[in-house]
């Protein structure tokens, strides 16, 4: 048996030799794994199309628009992309069988695009056994980086710990010193804020003068904020989904004070949380952002704008463009097309992961300009800078410099 | 100290909300004998109704109006149409029937309206109340509301012919029938004011928890225990059940150590458990006498 794999070495040794010697990349052997041919390109998807999270539903219909376009020009070096989108009404066992079907039945090159943290935490281990790559996940969890376990998944989203550490860079600049109160909620999604907030702030995390939790099953979070206000923060952080993002800010503009109010990205929609809040409530709340914001008028004359309009026109005309849902779906679909790009005609899963490892500096059209999609064999958070932003007579203005949120740098 | 008394003011604004619901739980109980698991669902909806009107132009107080109307209606149609032909099934069969309803009606809710959340007005303003840092103008309009609907149903109950009627139609239903009360319709009334107090309670506690699909959920699960603790046949005990849970949860989440955030929906469970166990009646509920 020891004499196969040297065999094995030395062919490839002489192809290599052979290929460098002929010096053509036409040339290149095509190579295939299940689901990839010589005209086509099989890529599976799951995206709750009904129930509770139906509303990121528009994910993948994003996603499938730039897809459907990618073909229509000819598809990627002569493959069209068949893009096989599932619905698993955001409910783990239902992704499970969605994922078996995409694999051993639909046998999909790969999976990508996955919306939803329980999801991909019900699918990680099943893709990982069968090594089939399980790319740029819709889920900002911070677990999704972790190569040496899990070397089939990657995820996309810049991670909540990432932007935790955000925060924490941007208050240690501008509001050094001030005495600071978190709201989180009690589940990873906030337990991973938290953390990333704790460490940005280091030996300064001393300047937490609370850090109070909720439950999602609890209907107000008044005695929260009465809790929270007992101990005379200057600054209020919500780690919280939308409608308690909205319910926070609303408290505390009827409590007529006036903290530093800081909110996460998930929280951050102009639609759904502070308009809902009120705009007077919301008046000077910070976040942060990655991606370009449809609403903005400051994008109006931005070539990736004027792209992703044209391709809802075209391929999308009832979606919301303002709908942020839509701006995910094509800025992932776009990360997932260039990939394509960069692996050639070496389809296989091995060399798909490899160069899903290897992105440098690429830039989506959606995403803030400056921020950049950057991966390596130990870093596989495709994206982890965010810039602040401030929120300002009904919209955001985004300020201050694109920062990564790695621990790190 | 001043964490104590804002604890309490905090928990009575939010007592309210539940005080609001345990009425419209009360409701149904005394027409059916059952709780509807449903109720806040169809609650929910109602809200949704109104808030739908209001975007169509229509002025606050007329939505409100004819969403009462359409509440009650709705809720006469559904006894009629679902729950009179389980009038005879065993307690299990309606229960099933119950969170049947509870599934369609929040997934077509969410069909309709989707589920991002809204913003619900208040016509009593979200300012600060008699210069009370905790609670808001509506949290009080509220509160007045509540009020003003428990002392409506007591003579609704005590002094007119048609709350006699449901009254002796729920207690004594042979006699009632005896005495040319058509108890059919009485329990089929009875879900159609259960129906319409909970558009009230929805009206209200929509402009504090925002409008969306699943906005009742929580709150349903403390309404019981409010409506538990005060005693499920009587109004003024529910709505006094409604502030103490209120009252108790915060003080309970901020000074018993160890109990914290994680335990305060199982404290309003424990509630439950143990007012039943104790005191079935609940605080204010009178024993019904049941001939075998």
């Amino acid at each position: 048996m020891s004499r196969q794999p040297s065999f094995a070495i030395s062919t490839f040794a002489a192809a290599t030799l052979a290929l460098a010697v002929s010096g053509g990349h036409a040339l290149a052997q095509k190579k295939y794994d299940t689901g990839a041919t010589d005209t086509e390109i099989k890529i599976g998807n799951i995206v709750p199309y009904s129930g509770p999270a139906s509303a990121y539903g528009v994910v993948g219909k994003a996603m499938g628009a730039v897809f459907q376009r990618v073909n229509d020009a000819g598809g990627i070096n002569g493959r069209k992309i068949n893009f096989i989108s599932y619905d698993d009404a955001y409910s783990p066992p239902k992704a499970v069988e969605q994922v078996r079907k995409l694999v051993e039945s639909d046998e999909v090159l790969l999976t990508f695009g996955v919306l939803g943290t329980p999801s991909n935490s019900a699918i990680q281990k099943y893709l990982n056994a069968k090594k089939v790559p399980q790319l740029f996940l819709a889920t900002g969890a911070t677990k999704w980086n972790d190569p040496k376990h899990f070397p089939w998944t990657m995820g996309w989203l810049p991670s909540y710990q990432a932007e935790g550490n955000i925060y924490a860079k941007y208050l240690l600049k501008d509001h050094a010193g001030k005495k600071i109160a978190i709201l989180y909620q009690n589940d990873d999604f906030g337990k991973d804020y938290l953390k990333g907030i704790k460490d940005g702030l280091g030996d300064k995390a001393s300047n937490i003068v609370i850090e109070e939790s909720y439950e999602l099953s609890e209907p107000t979070i008044d005695t929260h904020i009465v809790k929270m206000k007992a101990k005379n923060p200057d600054v209020m952080v919500y780690f919280t989904t939308p409608k308690f993002g909205a319910q926070a800010l609303k408290k505390v503009g009827e409590l007529a004070w006036k903290p530093v109010q800081i909110i996460a990205n998930v929280s951050a929609s102009t639609a759904t949380v502070m308009k809902p809040a009120g705009f007077e409530n919301a008046q000077g709340v910070i976040s942060a952002a990655y991606a370009k914001d449809a609403s903005d008028p400051q994008w109006k004359d931005d070539a990736g704008m004027k792209d992703f309009d044209s391709l809802l026109a075209k391929y999308l005309p009832d979606t919301n463009r303002v709908d942020s849902s839509a701006m995910t779906g094509y800025n992932m679909a776009l990360t997932m097309v260039a990939l394509l790009k960069n692996c050639g005609d070496d389809l296989t899963r091995a060399n798909i992961m490899k160069q899903a490892a290897n992105l440098k500096d690429l830039e989506i059209y959606g995403l803030l300009p400056g921020i950049k999609i950057n991966t390596s064999p130990t870093d596989f958070a495709p994206i982890s800078q965010l810039q602040t932003m401030r929120f300002d007579n009904g919209r955001w203005q985004l300020f201050g410099d694109v920062i990564s949120g790695d621990a790190d740098r | 100290m001043e964490l104590f008394i804002n604890q309490v003011l905090a928990g009575i604004a939010t007592g309210a909300i539940y005080a609001c619901m345990a009425l419209a739980i009360v409701m149904i109980f005394q027409a059916i004998d059952h709780l509807n698991f449903a109720q806040g669902e169809m609650a929910m909806f109602a809200t949704f109704i109104a808030w739908q009107l209001m975007q169509w132009g229509v002025p606050y107080w007329w939505a409100f109006l004819l969403t009462l109307i359409i509440s009650f209606a709705g809720g006469v149609i559904i006894e009629r149409v679902l729950f009179k032909p389980l009038a005879k099934a065993p307690v299990l069969t309606n229960v099933a029937g119950f969170i049947a309803l509870f599934a369609i009606i929040n997934s077509v809710a969410g069909l309709i309206w989707d589920f991002t959340i809204k913003q619900f007005p208040t016509p009593f303003g979200s300012s600060p109340f008699l210069g009370s840092q905790l609670i808001s103008t509506h949290q009080a309009g509220m509160i007045g509301v509540t009020l003003a609907l428990l002392i409506a149903l007591f003579m609704f109950f005590r002094f007119t012919r048609i709350g006699l009627a449901m009254r002796a139609a729920a207690a004594m239903p042979e006699s009632a029938r005896l005495v040319g009360i058509n108890t059919g319709w009485m329990v089929a009334l009875g879900w159609g004011m259960a129906s319409a107090i909970g558009a009230i309670a929805g009206i209200l506690i929509a402009p504090v928890v925002f409008l969306e699909p699943n906005m009742m959920g929580g709150v349903l699960i403390y309404g019981f225990a409010a409506a538990v603790l005060g005693g499920l046949t009587s109004p003024l005990g529910s709505v006094l059940g409604g502030f103490l849970v209120g009252i108790f949860e915060n003080l309970v989440g901020t000074y018993v150590p160890g109990v914290g955030n994680e335990l305060k929906l199982p404290i309003a469970l424990a509630l439950i458990v143990i007012v039943l166990v104790v005191k079935p009646t609940g605080l204010m509920g009178h024993t019904v006498v049941k001939r075998v």
